[in-house]
């Protein structure tokens, strides 16, 4: 048998299609130029130098104490922050989907610990912590009489992260013991299992392998965190920060390459652990949904203890978030509790407005190049066949695991002399194009997951009919395709613009003093103890990243029409 | 209506599939020849898995040949996109377009043919009076019945003008009572536009009401080709004459042959036959019998013992052992008639018509 012929015939029908064929094209130069290219870069700076192929830099790295000290902090970092995060993401879940709440109260409680990350700047924690618990922190100082607290290491960065991912987990969680079906831990009960008996040996067993995802994301995340070890790491160096002052500090970017090869080898093992072995486990695990509604546990010595500790819980990462902007309004933090607006005064009089504005236009940039081109990426992946298919989507997931860091010296190894050190494109090093780039690569997984499960659920029959009826690929797109996910493409919208207004870590290593950036202001401010101006910065974006979100909400409410149909 | 309706000529077509689980590759079509006149209504029918739709996506170009060219009204269309052919599907889904209401749906092609409006207004007003829609451009189509968006559907692919109108299943989401009902007029629009029709199902019964010519195909490969009354009195094989209608099966021996006709022995007993696939004498057959053209009584050609003996209304319903075979007979109009009961040691009878060995 020879599949020959056809293959042919669906060559000769795909270059019929130009429009077509110039996407993919286009879609691949830019995959191949911003996310491959500068990565092989990396690959080339720490392998290749002086015209021959040696292990040199990697020596030099590898014989440096505070690289090997780094490495080591990352994992143990990782480690703690991966396993608390999923361990107080289960908790969250299992309570929110098997206990009793009794209140409205802790419901909405849920739900906003649950979007907080979403809205605000990765690293606003780490100013809530140094405020809350640091030497002349709130609580610390003021309540408890401490004066030598020291928040900064090891202790500080884990409690920030957890925090910031573990809801990430509970998302993740959620979902799974939603589809976990009841009766499945009833006939255990039945048979005459305790609760903690039927939790070890039906609920735990069926979420393992999402247990061992929720760790494998959170464990990436917080290897690739590089603004709260910045802020609060204190001299526990992680690799984020180590790179970073490699180039920054010793300016070594050879040095850095190699650094970066090694912390991109560490989240590229994990992710592709997570995407190829344990997310298919999952989804073969638990497949479908539950048949029908599970009955709470009402017994009160289950849902009391447990409903206490995530109040609390819950009520302290809320407590942290708020002091954000009551940092920006106290007068002077650690003396002065009195209000005023002067750092908002203070922040607006200097760089504010600037920074403002240039991180709005350039995310506003950004966002709608990024949902678009994660919605035509999903539509190539889910509804067309072709052969450069399986590398579109393994690239544009790829950027998924790459940490920020590791793009950022890529884009400067990459693009400072030009496109392999011929001046060709040189003119984009040092622009706010790099910058809104890095933006695109930065938001462009998380849009194109999110289309690919979108699209996955439209009867491909639609698209087909209007193929044959007449449409060509772009046209099929444009009326039938986009229109049918427009819920999905606007929260990629949005998204991809709070993620955008909301990175550090990869911009501040390209960014000029041309452009001025929100983050990049909260940082700058925060390390020379300027807390009250950095948390003002902190404040407006998260209004805006917020606002964002709420008028992103009531568009869906009021035009988003693709819910309904998908309920036919 | 049509523009010019346009016959299908498939060339030793086959279509190769991997299967998914094992990863060997099967075909699922394989050296299918078929000629569609122009203007006919023909429809594939058999069995689930059959390759049906396979072929019926090849010809609107879904899928792609691995041998064999394809050709409409006379030009092989190979190569050609979905939306280069002219031809229009109905989906067994109806995929209609859910953002849109009933008239843009029947505009959208016409929109993209860049048609002038008012030409758009009055065919698109003209067939939804065909289809019996009137006045329901403005409703989105979630707000239709499943026989409305059937019509939709139906409309929609019309309007085009196609050379030729494609159905995969389109009346499987329909219950029973509108199946018929729809069934009836989709065959009478068609003959109405005079259009070329090609239809896949496998409903036996659907096929017989509706086509003009039947296609059965069984493993990727077409067993039969003829009229309905073709297919159900002139099966050429134990799979057709089983698929279409009810028919028992004896096993018989070829003892001599003469003309059309052939002398077979069956349970011991020897009787005379229809023999329209020229079995030769000497050969194993099977003797097909449709319930409702055999009878019981006094004088018959066939020994056999009534087990069962059930009154359906319109008919009276047997199981008779021929040998140590049951046959299951349909009395119709059973009224006037004798009524055996199981245990009575009668005669079989037919209708010569209704009975031929394969
Ligand atoms: N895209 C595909 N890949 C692999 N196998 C397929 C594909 N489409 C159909 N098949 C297989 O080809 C055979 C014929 O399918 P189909 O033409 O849909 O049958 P029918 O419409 O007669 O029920 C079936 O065994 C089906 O599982
Ligand atoms: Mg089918």
């Amino acid at each position: 048998m020879a599949k020959s012929q056809s293959a042919s015939l669906e060559r000769k029908k795909f270059f019929a299609d130009p429009i077509l064929v110039s996407m993919i094209v286009v879609l691949v130069v830019f995959l191949l130029l911003f996310i491959l290219y500068p990565l092989l870069m990396l690959l080339i700076d720490s392998f290749y130098t002086e015209g021959k192929v040696t292990l040199d830099v990697f020596k030099r790295v590898l014989s440096m104490k505070r690289f090997r000290t780094a490495f080591g902090n990352t994992v143990v970092l990782g480690l703690i922050t991966g396993i608390c995060s999923t361990l107080i993401g289960l908790l969250f879940a299992y309570v929110e989907e098997y206990v009793k709440v009794r209140t409205k109260f802790l419901e909405k409680l849920f739900g906003v610990v649950s979007m907080l990350p979403v809205v605000s700047p990765p690293f606003v924690l780490s100013l809530s912590m140094i405020m809350l618990f640091g030497r002349s922190g709130l609580i610390t100082r003021k309540i408890l009489g401490i004066y030598d607290s020291n928040v900064y290491g090891l202790k500080g960065i884990a409690i920030v992260q957890i925090m910031t991912f573990f809801p990430v987990c509970y998302m993740m969680l959620k979902g799974l013991l939603k589809n976990i079906d009841p009766s499945l831990e009833e006939a255990t009960r039945d048979m005459g299992a305790s609760r903690w008996k039927v939790f070890t040996s039906v609920t735990l067993p069926l979420l393992l392998p999402g247990l061992g995802n929720a760790f494998l994301v959170t464990f990436i995340e917080s290897v690739a965190d590089f603004a709260n070890p910045m802020l609060i790491g204190g001299d526990y160096d992680t690799l984020a920060t180590t790179i970073y002052l490699q180039v920054t500090g010793a300016y070594d970017s050879t040095g850095a390459a190699a650094m970066s090869v090694v912390l991109l080898s560490l989240t590229l093992i994990l992710f592709l652990i997570q995407k190829y072995y344990l997310e298919k486990k999952t989804a073969t695990t638990l497949t479908g949904k539950a048949s029908r509604a599970r009955m709470p546990i009402e017994d009160r010595s289950v849902t009391v203890p447990l409903t206490v500790l995530c109040s609390l819980a819950a009520l302290f990462v809320v407590i942290m978030y708020i002091m954000v902007p009551f940092g920006a309004l106290f007068k002077l933090w650690g003396r002065d509790y009195s209000l005023s607006l002067k750092w908002f005064q203070y922040m607006f009089k200097t760089s504010g407005l600037k920074a403002f504005r240039d991180s709005i236009v350039l995310s506003l940039i950004a966002a709608p190049l990024t949902a678009l081109l994660s919605m035509i990426i999903s539509y190539l992946v889910v509804k067309r066949k072709f052969r450069l298919k399986a590398f579109i989507e393994f690239v544009s997931m790829l950027a998924m695991a790459v940490p920020g860091t590791v793009l950022g010296i890529g884009y400067i190894r990459g693009y400072a002399n030009g496109v392999f050190r011929t001046g060709f494109m040189q003119g984009l090093y040092g622009t706010g194009l790099i910058l809104i780039l890095v933006f695109i690569v930065r938001s462009l997984p998380t849009g194109t997951r999110s289309g690919i499960s979108a699209l996955r659920q439209i009867d491909p029959s639609i698209e087909e009919s209007a193929y044959d009826m007449g449409a060509n690929s772009a046209r099929v797109f444009l009326t039938v395709t986009l229109p049918l996910i427009k819920d999905s493409f606007l929260s990629g919208l949005v998204t991809a613009f709070v993620r955008s207004i909301t990175a550090i870590s990869a911009v501040i290593l390209l960014v000029t003093p041309q452009y001025l950036l929100i983050t990049c202001q909260i940082n700058e401010q925060a390390e020379k103890g300027n807390y009250g101006v950095a948390c003002a910065y902190a404040t407006v974006l998260i209004l805006i990243t917020y606002s964002m979100v709420m008028i992103m909400n009531a568009i869906i409410r009021v035009f988003g029409t693709s819910r309904t149909i998908r309920e036919d | 209506m049509a523009k010019e309706k346009k016959g299908v000529r498939l060339e030793h077509i086959s279509k190769i599939y991997q299967d998914p689980k094992t990863k060997k590759e099967f075909y699922a079509v394989q050296d299918t020849t078929l000629d569609i006149e122009p203007g006919t209504f023909v429809t594939l029918l058999g069995p689930s898995g059959c390759g049906k739709t396979t072929t019926l996506r090849m010809i609107a170009g879904f899928e792609s040949p691995d041998e064999g060219e394809i050709y409409l009204g006379g030009e092989p269309i190979n190569a050609l996109t979905p939306n280069k052919r002219d031809t229009a599907m109905v989906f067994q889904s109806y995929a209609l377009l859910p953002h849109y209401n009933v008239f843009d749906n029947v505009a959208y092609g016409l929109k993209l043919r860049k048609v002038p409006k008012e030409t758009i207004k009055e065919k698109v007003t003209a067939i939804l009076k065909l289809v019996e829609l009137e006045g329901m451009e403005s409703r989105m189509t979630n707000q239709l019945s499943g026989g409305q968006q059937q019509r939709v559907a139906l409309a929609r692919a019309l309007v085009l003008e196609p050379g030729v109108l494609l159905f995969d299943e389109p009346l499987s989401n329909l219950d029973a009572k509108l199946r018929v009902t729809m069934r009836t007029e989709i065959r009478k629009i068609q003959q109405a536009v005079g259009i070329t029709a090609v239809y896949v199902t496998h409903d036996q019964s659907e096929a017989m009401s509706i086509s003009d010519k039947i296609i059965i195909m069984s493993k990727g490969k077409v067993e039969q080709i003829g009229s309905p009354q073709e297919v159900y009195y002139h099966p050429n094989s134990r799979f057709v004459a089983d698929f279409i209608g009810e028919a028992n099966f004896l096993d018989a021996k070829v003892e001599s042959v003469s003309g059309e006709n052939a002398d077979i022995v069956v349970a011991g007993q020897r009787l005379t036959v229809r023999n329209h696939t020229h079995i030769p004498a000497g050969k194993e057959a099977v003797l097909v019998l449709r319930p409702e053209a055999c009878g019981l009584g006094k004088e018959g050609l066939l020994d056999c013992e009534v087990t069962l003996s059930t009154f359906m209304g319109s008919y009276q319903y047997y199981h008779a052992l021929v040998g140590n075979k049951t046959v299951q007979i349909t009395d119709y109009n059973p009224v006037n008639k004798t009524i055996y009961k199981a245990g009575d040691k009668v005669k079989l009878n037919f209708d010569p018509n209704g009975v031929y060995i394969l």
